[in-house]
């Protein structure tokens, strides 16, 4: 038996988000005495691939098809589904990338196994094999029991701290046949918002919202989230009126984060935005009135002039710097 | 075209969410049902490409009698017909079932990226594997061209502009079209629209909520005053550790 991740790489490389889902698994695995194995696609580096060891894999299945570089959805699937076998997984892993949700809820057809996304916490036992995930867009949680032999869950960003455990590690060619039939959907053109933190990997988030009453004030946003190391987000309406990209859109009908900082400059804190990021570890609000609603939610709180208060962090941090 | 678009109900979003029966319930109690946001893309989206290029549009929901006023909804927002499979939602897995019983001969399936009660965005995957046809988990963007969709495929840092034979299944998300509200004809001429009660088809679920809980509540604010504010950097630094 066999706890199966796939250990997704974006250009060769292994993202927080797959080492949590590393740790997740090897945590998972001393509950029932399991090894860890990791399936990883495309060109990987073979210094890079001996990293899963460091962190608990004790085998690499490695596929090198440069067709899959692409991460088309259906081949994964057959691939991974191939893996679960040989491998006889009971458990198999994704981090909830667009990538990993995309693929776990079909593979989970596939192999009749039980699944679960966005899970926040490790089963209580391997018996009563339940976890936590979030529901109502982080205003609630269920507890979430998976019956049936094999299990499939994809784990949420910042849910679960990375950890190293070196073991030995063996990386092991995996190279089934693959369909060609599988890859009907072709990738025409690939646009990446580069040299920017990852919103839904940030352990820091500053957001802006109408209060900063316009795009072209968000230079302060986005130096104060360079020193900071964090990425960039916005309330509802300032994706809707197209200050910032739709892909900054936090809330209920946004992206949802639970970063270990959450800024919050110039948002009110409606419900549906505070349902997005209330799983933030810490949050601080900045805001002009002291009857905003978000200060409810907020750790840390300035009542105050965001083009004031911001510059006079950006200035202390950079003090801090030198 | 011929397109088919699952529609969920869900808590208005500015429900204050509570539990009933030891945790085990969600509370219905004052709360209004809306079609999910994202759905309302998927279907909004469905009707302008049958606007452009002909074709009809089907809704269809997995759910008790009580969603029948949002099938309405859909219907005079300029849906042709509407399905209602009579049963309970029991997981993602069930929904997906009972919709791939329904879903043959369509060109497209279109669903929201994920419904904003249960948060899985599992339905839409699963169709795709139940039918054996392409699945997007996250579309941005959807036009057809002949006999293919071109659509904006979100990633964790980008988008990836992908090219799809049809029949496939996508979950749509914005900035794919703006929902639209339906009008007084529409609300009109939705009443003699076909709107069919079918019986569902019996599968095994392997996953069950045992329990809900509540987030913890936050302990007071901390407030700093604006002349100070060098000091938030010092205790996030010093205090809280999380810089
Ligand atoms: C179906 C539905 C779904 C929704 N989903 C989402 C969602 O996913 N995410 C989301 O964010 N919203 C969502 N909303 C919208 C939500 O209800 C609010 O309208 C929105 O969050 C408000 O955005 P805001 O806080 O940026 O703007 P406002 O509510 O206008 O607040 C601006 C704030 O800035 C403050 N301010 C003004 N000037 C300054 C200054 N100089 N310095 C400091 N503070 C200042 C003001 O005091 C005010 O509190 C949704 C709404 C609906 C109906
Ligand atoms: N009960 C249901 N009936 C019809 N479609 C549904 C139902 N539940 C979910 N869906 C569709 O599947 C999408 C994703 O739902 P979920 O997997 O629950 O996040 C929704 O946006 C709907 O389009």
């Amino acid at each position: 038996m066999s706890i199966l991740v796939y250990a997704e790489n974006t250009d060769g490389f292994f993202k927080k988000s797959t080492l949590e889902s590393l740790t997740y698994a090897v945590d998972l695995s001393k509950k029932g005495n399991e090894s860890v194995t990791a399936l990883c696609t495309g060109n990987i580096s073979a210094e890079n691939l001996k990293t899963l060891g460091e962190y608990g894999t004790s085998k690499v299945l490695y596929c090198k098809d440069e067709r899959l570089n692409s991460k088309p959805v259906v081949p994964l699937v057959n691939l991974l589904e191939k893996a679960a076998i040989e491998e006889k997984s009971s458990v198999i892993i994704f981090s909830h990338t667009s990538t990993g949700a995309g693929i776990a809820p079909r593979l989970a057809v596939k192999l009749k196994a039980g699944v679960a996304s966005n899970v926040i916490s490790l089963p209580d036992s391997a018996e009563e094999f339940s976890v936590i995930r979030g529901v109502y867009s982080g205003k609630g949680f269920s507890r979430l029991k998976l019956t049936g032999p094999v299990k499939i869950l994809t784990i949420k960003g910042n849910s679960h701290e990375v950890k190293k455990s070196p073991v030995d590690c063996s990386i092991v060619d995996f190279n089934p046949s693959l369909d060609s039939n599988d890859f009907s959907v072709k990738v025409k053109e690939l646009v990446k918002t580069s040299g920017k933190v990852s919103l839904k990997e940030a352990d820091v988030v500053v957001s802006g919202g109408r209060g900063m009453k316009g795009p072209e004030n968000w230079q302060i946003i986005e130096e104060l989230a360079g020193l900071l190391k964090a990425a960039t987000s916005c309330s509802k309406p300032v994706a809707d009126m197209g200050w910032r990209p739709h892909s900054e859109h936090v809330g209920q009908t946004g992206i949802t984060v639970g970063p270990n900082l959450y800024i919050a400059i110039g948002i009110s804190g409606a419900i549906q935005h505070l349902a997005g990021v209330n799983s933030s570890k810490t949050i601080v609000v900045i805001n002009k009135d002291p009857e905003a609603p978000f200060f409810k939610a907020a750790d840390f709180g300035i009542v105050g002039d965001a083009f004031e208060v911001v510059p006079r962090l950006i200035k202390a941090l950079k003090e801090r710097k030198n | 075209m011929n397109i088919l678009v699952c529609i969920s109900q869900v808590p208005d979003t500015t429900t204050k969410i509570t539990f009933s029966e030891n945790n085990t319930k969600f509370n219905e109690n004052g709360v209004q049902f809306i079609i999910n946001p994202y759905d309302e893309y998927a279907l909004t989206r469905a009707i302008e490409i049958k606007e452009k290029l002909g074709g009809k549009v089907t809704v269809i929901n997995v759910g008790k009698s009580s969603t029948e006023p949002n099938l309405r909804k859909a219907l005079a927002i300029g849906a042709d017909e509407a399905i209602r499979v009579d049963a309970e939602p029991a997981d993602a897995y069930y929904v997906a079932f009972q919709v791939a019983q329904h879903a043959k001969g369509f060109d497209m399936i279109l669903c929201g990226k994920e419904s904003i009660d249960h948060n899985g965005g599992l339905v839409p995957s699963m169709i795709g594997e139940l039918l054996g046809i392409p699945s997007i988990n996250v579309a941005v963007k959807l036009d057809i061209e002949g006999n293919t969709a071109i659509m904006e495929h979100e990633l964790d840092g980008g988008k990836e502009i992908i090219e799809c034979p049809m029949p496939f299944v996508a979950g749509c998300q914005k900035p794919i079209c703006e929902p639209r509200i339906p009008n007084m004809r529409g609300i009109m001429t939705a009443k003699n629209k076909p709107l069919l009660k079918k019986e569902p088809v019996s599968v095994e679920t392997l996953t069950h909520v045992t329990e809900f809980l509540l987030p913890k509540p936050k302990e007071s604010c901390r407030m700093i005053i604006p002349d100070e504010a060098e000091k938030l950097i010092d205790i996030l630094q010093n205090e809280v550790k999380v810089i």
